[in-house]
Order: structure tokens, then C-alpha cells, then sequence
């Protein structure tokens, strides 16, 4: 089948940028999405044209690296779904289909399609860890951790850091990914020692990286591959207020 | 991170400077606001009682003896208007830095139009408030009646006001508006606190849709019922 694509040419993050038309005359209803942009490329390579650049790393949607808006759905339609693992069955011939970057204050675009996400990696920094005692291995069990509670932070764990959340969000806020890593990490006994200061710190990070402020709108929840429920902003949030009413 | 004691002031600088807590003073003010517009509600609805049941419910409210406790409570209001407002304005700022380059094709996964539109629903809903303070309370849109000094004669007067129909389309339009704003804010307003269940959130938020359709209905039921002559 053929596929038209309306896509985001930017060659460094100084360029201006602007969308062009590309067509790609024989998609293959097995081909992932991406490897429908590799043969695009492929084609662009041997017209001697620059390939569009696009992240990617496993391709079997678990290590949160592709991800673009695909007519202005982050990862595309098909919900839980990361980008890498959304298939050309679900399109037909002669869609056309407007392929732009996660647009935010805090992900600047590197290249074409690929947006720098270390704003995630800071937020992390803030407060995304627990302490530990190293040395020996600690013996299997010695902490107990409910059940419910394990069950919930592994959902909340399960979040990739892929920014699909910010990139649909309106308010381009980044509650749903700082709200999974809070939940993460305090419903665990582990996490406990430093749960006011991560809810705190992981915060005010998010909002120094220019995240925006969540209105509980619920895109993010729409389309997070890993189906990350708001639940955890509202866990986010309660944390944040109960830390700074009551820390020391 | 140190857990060195941070003075009080910090501390309440600090949570307002979050966006979590903006939200949070936007939360209890908007409680604060809707136990007003309930409160409201339950006041004007007594103009279907007996013909001097509302001139009496005022003149309780105006009672000079009480005059303290009337002021008390048009401050504390006008407090939550305007914090709701100041903390709903810097938000909306952080918006639009938070995303200075728009997308080409955008399209909505989840959203409400209620939860895509409080920055316009709210402002609308702020003008009409003022709009009803001058009409209603002040007097500076049509003359009011009274009965004796202090003893408005509110029945005369919102039969007066509704019987002009730009008046009654306006409040009409402001009130789905506030219907609109409260579909979203009244569910809206248990996440920013910190709460939510698979159990319970769901139901939630079926709730804040019922409660604010009735709350329309309410209020929307006197314009019309004045206009086409329940109410005379
Ligand atoms: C200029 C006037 C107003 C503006 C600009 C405004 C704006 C907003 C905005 C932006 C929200 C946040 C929605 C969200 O983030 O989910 C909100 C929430 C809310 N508003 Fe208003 N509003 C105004 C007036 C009012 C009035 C008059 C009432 C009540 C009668 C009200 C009740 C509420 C409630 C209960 C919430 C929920 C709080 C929350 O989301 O945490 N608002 N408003
Ligand atoms: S490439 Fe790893 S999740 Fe898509």
C-alpha cells in the first residue's frame, strides 16, 4: 500500500525546521512503523538525500527510546502501544499521516524527529533512588512489601520514560512520568526513607526544566504505552503536599 | 538534599512555588466557591416558597446585628475568588512556556471539553459574577426595591431583572458556563488534593457531572420560570 507522510525536517536544533512531503509506494501491512521510516530512508539514501533521523533502540516497545506524534497522537492510534511496536496493518492505503516531534520547552528537538529527553534523566537525579546498604547480598524476603503495594509500583515501574505523556499533554506537563517514579519508589518499604524529599525535590526539578502544570486532563493516560493511570499524580500530589505540610 | 530545618516562610514559598501547589490553593478555593454557589442556590430557590419566604431568608442575611458575620463571608469570598484567579493565571503562563512551538496536527486522546476550556469558562463565569453583584446587590443596573432600609425586596427585583430577557439570556449563559467549569473542576479538584481509587475516582466523577447539572438546573429554572410567568 501506499502511505504519505507530512514529516518534520530540522537539520540541528539552530535550523528553523518545516514539514515535507515524502511517499512511500510499498508498505507492507507486516512492517513496523519504523521499519516503514527505514525503507523511506533507505530510498532517501540512495536519492542522496539525508535520512530522516528518528530514535530508536530495542524496537520491541521496552526501552522507551522512538516515539513521535503521528497525526497528533503521541505513538500513533492504537493506545498502549509504543511507536516501535505499532504495525502498518493498522493503516491503509493512502493515509496520510503528519509526523512531528514531541514538542516541549524541555525537549528540545536534536534532529528531525529526535528530541533531547535528559530533562527526564535530571527529574530522576532529583530524587528517583533510594539508599541502600551494599556489601553483602541481602537476604530474599527480609523486607515485606504487600502485596497491593507491590503490584501497584511494579504498574507504576512499568513507565519507560518515552515523554509521550509530555508530548500529548496541553499543558506539556510532565506529572504522569514524575508521578510514576514517585509512586515507584514511596509504595515500596524501600522507598520510605527519602519519600518527602524525592516528592519535593522531583518537583521543583520538573518545574526548573519548564514542564508545564497538570490539569487533569488525562491525555497522557490516553496514551501511554505502558498505560500509566493519573492515579499516580494524584499520589504525586498528595506526597507534595503532605511533605511540605508536615517535614521538618 | 540536607535535612536541615527550612524557616516557615521558605516553606510556604516553597509549596506555592510548585505547580502542585498552586493547584492545591486552587482546589480549596474552588471548595470554598462551590459551598458558596450550593449555599447560593438553596437561598434563591426559596422564590418558589410563599411570597415573602425569599424577602425574609434577605432580610435574616442583612440583619444589621449579623452584619459582621455577612462581612466576614463576602471576604473570605472574594479571598477565594482572587487566589483562585492569581494561581490560575501563573499556570496558564507556565503553559504556554512550557510548550512554545506548536504542533502542526493535534489531536485530543482523552480530554473533556469541560477540561480543555476552564481558562474560558472560569474568566466568563468571574465577568458575570461582578455583572450580578452590580445588578443584584448594588443596584447599578436597574434601580432596586426595598421594603425598609436594609430589607431588599428581592422578590420584586429578580422578577424585575428576568423579565428583560438579554438579562436572562446572559445569566442562562453564565450558568452553563459555571456548569461547564464544575463538570471538570469538581472532580478535578479531589486529584489536585491527592486523592484517587480505581473504586471510587469513577464514580467521582459521574458525581461532579450530576451535581453540576442539577446545580444548572437550579439556578437556570428561575430566569425561565420568571419569563414565562411561574413566577410572578
Ligand atoms: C476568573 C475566574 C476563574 C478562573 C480563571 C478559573 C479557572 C480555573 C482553572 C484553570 C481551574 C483548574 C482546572 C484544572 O486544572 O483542572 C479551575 C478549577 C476549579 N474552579 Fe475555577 N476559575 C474561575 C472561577 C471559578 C468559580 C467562580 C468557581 C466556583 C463557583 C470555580 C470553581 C472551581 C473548582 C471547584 C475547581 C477545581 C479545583 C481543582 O482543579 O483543583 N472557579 N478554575
Ligand atoms: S524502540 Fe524501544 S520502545 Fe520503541
Amino acid at each position: 500500500m501506499k502511505i504519505i507522510l507530512h514529516i518534520w525536517r530540522q537539520r540541528n536544533c539552530k535550523d528553523k525546521g518545516k514539514m515535507t512531503r515524502y511517499e512511500v509506494p510499498n508498505v507492507n501491512q507486516e512492517m513496523s512503523f519504523l521499519e516503514m521510516l527505514d525503507v523511506l530512508n533507505e530510498d532517501l539514501i540512495l536519492k542522496n538525500e539525508e535520512p530522516v533521523a528518528f530514535d530508536h533502540d530495542c524496537r520491541e516497545g521496552i526501552c522507551g527510546t522512538c516515539g513521535c506524534m503521528v497525526n497528533g497522537m503521541a505513538h500513533g492510534p492504537l493506545p498502549g502501544t509504543t511507536l516501535c511496536q505499532l504495525h502498518m496493518r493498522h493503516f491503509k492505503e493512502g493515509d496520510e499521516l503528519y509526523l512531528e516531534p514531541w514538542r516541549a520547552a524541555a525537549f528540545p528537538v536534536v534532529k528531525d524527529l529526535v528530541v533531547d529527553r535528559s530533562a527526564f534523566d535530571r527529574i530522576i537525579a532529583a530524587g528517583g533512588y533510594i539508599s541502600v546498604a551494599t556489601g553483602s547480598a541481602p537476604d530474599g524476603n527480609a523486607v515485606l512489601v504487600p502485596k497491593e503495594n507491590a503490584e501497584c509500583s511494579m504498574d507504576a515501574a512499568a513507565c519507560i520514560g518515552c515523554g509521550a505523556c509530555v508530548a500529548m499533554c496541553p499543558n506539556a506537563s510532565a506529572a504522569l512520568f514524575t508521578g510514576a517514579k514517585i509512586a515507584h519508589l514511596g509504595l515500596l518499604p524501600q522507598g520510605q526513607p527519602e519519600r518527602d524529599q524525592r516528592a519535593i525535590a522531583m518537583v521543583a526539578q520538573a518545574r526548573q526544566e519548564l514542564f508545564g502544570s497538570c490539569t487533569n486532563i488525562g491525555e497522557c493516560e490516553a496514551v501511554c504505552p505502558k498505560e500509566i493511570k493519573l492515579e499516580v499524580i494524584a499520589r504525586m500530589n498528595g506526597d507534595f503536599i503532605r511533605a511540605s505540610l508536615t517535614g521538618r | 538534599m540536607s535535612a536541615i530545618a527550612i524557616n516557615p516562610v521558605y516553606r510556604v514559598v516553597r509549596f506555592y512555588e510548585a505547580p502542585i501547589g498552586k493547584k492545591a490553593i486552587m482546589a480549596l478555593t474552588g471548595v470554598v466557591l462551590f459551598g458558596y454557589v450550593v449555599a447560593h442556590l438553596v437561598g434563591n430557590l426559596q422564590i418558589y416558597g410563599d411570597p415573602q419566604q425569599i424577602n425574609k431568608y434577605a432580610a435574616l442575611l442583612h440583619n444589621p446585628a449579623t452584619s459582621g458575620l455577612l462581612w466576614g463571608a463576602r471576604i473570605a469570598l472574594l479571598l477565594a475568588v482572587v487566589m483562585h484567579i492569581v494561581a490560575s493565571i501563573q499556570l496558564w503562563k507556565l503553559k504556554n512556556d512550557a510548550r512554545p512551538v506548536a504542533y502542526v496536527k493535534k489531536d485530543d486522546a482523552a480530554a473533556t471539553y469541560a477540561s480543555r476550556t476552564m481558562m474560558w469558562s472560569g474568566p466568563i463565569v468571574a465577568a458575570f459574577v461582578i455583572f450580578h453583584v452590580l445588578h443584584l446587590t448594588v443596584g447599578a443596573v436597574v434601580p432596586l426595591q426595598e421594603i425598609a432600609p436594609n430589607e431588599p425586596n428581592v422578590r420584586a427585583n429578580v422578577i424585575a431583572g428576568f423579565s428583560n430577557p438579554a438579562i436572562s439570556a446572559f445569566y442562562i449563559l453564565a450558568i452553563a458556563l459555571l456548569c461547564i467549569h464544575l463538570y471538570h473542576g469538581l472532580w478535578s479538584m479531589f486529584q489536585s488534593l491527592g486523592f484517587s481509587h480505581p473504586r471510587y475516582t469513577p464514580k467521582l466523577k459521574k458525581g461532579a457531572a450530576i451535581f453540576a447539572i442539577l446545580i444548572a438546573i437550579g439556578n437556570c429554572s428561575i430566569p425561565v420560570a420568571v419569563m414565562v410567568g411561574l413566577v410572578k
